[in-house]
């Protein structure tokens, strides 16, 4: 169970670690905490799957990289076949059932716009689907940081 | 910025995460054959040029007790996109605001908003709150909640293997 101590790490260093020698006691000097029981803790919250990751989070576009949002309109009865197919792709990743007529919405990310078309390809080859690609034209807010 | 091919062995190493030990960026740069300076100075310009939009906690909002979301989809005319965007995207409900392409006849929608909260009815009063305060309620739109979740990992970039959202 995440504590007050848990919570106000995972508010406070949703970004803006410090890139230093010693960061971890850096940061743990704004939380009260020391060096090792700041690195404990957050090895502790990624153990229990709170965090997925401890490390940055990239802008794709920067360095080539290419990103996009699919949708595919998958039948019921062949659902989870087609979730597996779609997300044994490296380059799936996330993949969400939402409930509407087009049911299944993935981001594929790879280091060139080509490889993501091979992707695309390759899942409507390999499903007989059609897919749907919708790459961000304008980016308006990411912020997706939650609190606690 | 240029991203050169050393960059791009800094940002594979830290693929899996930045090591949980007192010196992390020394013990990132030893598996590379880079010193710990050389490392710092990589990252430090790599997050001033934007190429490392976050550096930190990266947490399942799922785990973290947001239970419900909805990707909140908008047909908004085009000469109001931009303008609509804006707005929608500093909202407080809104986590992600991104304009992208209709693809008719299937598709009617240009504006996508992502909206967490901690179950259904949350998230529902959040979109009807927003909708009526901004004043976009009258533009055809629809939530899209999430029933599963296959898979939620950061896209990963770079060699051997990669780590972006």
């Amino acid at each position: 169970m995440m504590d007050d101590t848990d919570r106000a790490i995972i508010n406070a260093l949703q970004g803006g670690f410090p890139i230093s020698e010693t960061p971890f006691a850096e940061a743990g000097l704004a939380l009260g905490l020391s060096e090792d029981e700041l690195i404990s803790r957050i090895a502790a919250l990624r153990q229990s799957g709170v965090l997925s990751r401890f490390g940055p989070l990239y802008n794709a576009d920067r360095f080539g990289g290419h990103n996009t949002l699919v949708a595919m309109a998958v039948p019921v009865d062949r659902f989870d076949q087609v979730a597996a197919q779609v997300n044994a792709f490296a380059e799936v990743a996330h993949n969400y059932q939402r409930d509407h007529h087009f049911n299944m919405w993935f981001v594929v990310a790879a280091d060139s716009r080509a490889r993501v078309e091979q992707v695309l390809t390759e899942v409507q080859a390999m499903t007989g689907l059609p897919v749907h690609d919708m790459p961000k034209l304008t980016e308006f807010h990411i912020g997706l940081k939650f609190e606690a | 910025m240029d991203v050169s091919a050393r960059d791009l062995d800094v940002l594979a190493a830290l693929g899996d995460g930045l090591p949980l030990c007192r010196h992390p960026y020394a013990e990132l740069g030893a598996g590379i054959g880079m010193d710990e300076g050389e490392i710092i100075d990589r990252l430090t310009r790599l997050r001033q040029a934007g190429v490392i939009r976050r550096f930190g906690i990266i947490v399942r909002h799922h785990e973290l007790g947001y239970r419900a979301n909805a990707m909140v989809v908008w047909d908004v005319p085009d000469d109001q996109v931009a303008e609509i965007g804006q707005r929608l995207g500093r909202c407080p409900e809104v986590t992600l605001c991104y304009r992208r392409p209709r693809r008719l006849p299937d598709w009617p929608y240009n504006l996508f908003t992502m909206i967490h909260g901690k179950d259904r009815p949350a998230v529902e009063a959040a979109i009807a709150l927003m909708a009526g305060r901004e004043g976009v309620g009258h533009l055809p739109h629809q939530p899209l909640f999430s029933l599963r979740r296959f898979k939620q990992c950061g896209a990963r970039y770079g060699q051997p293997r990669q780590a972006a959202e």
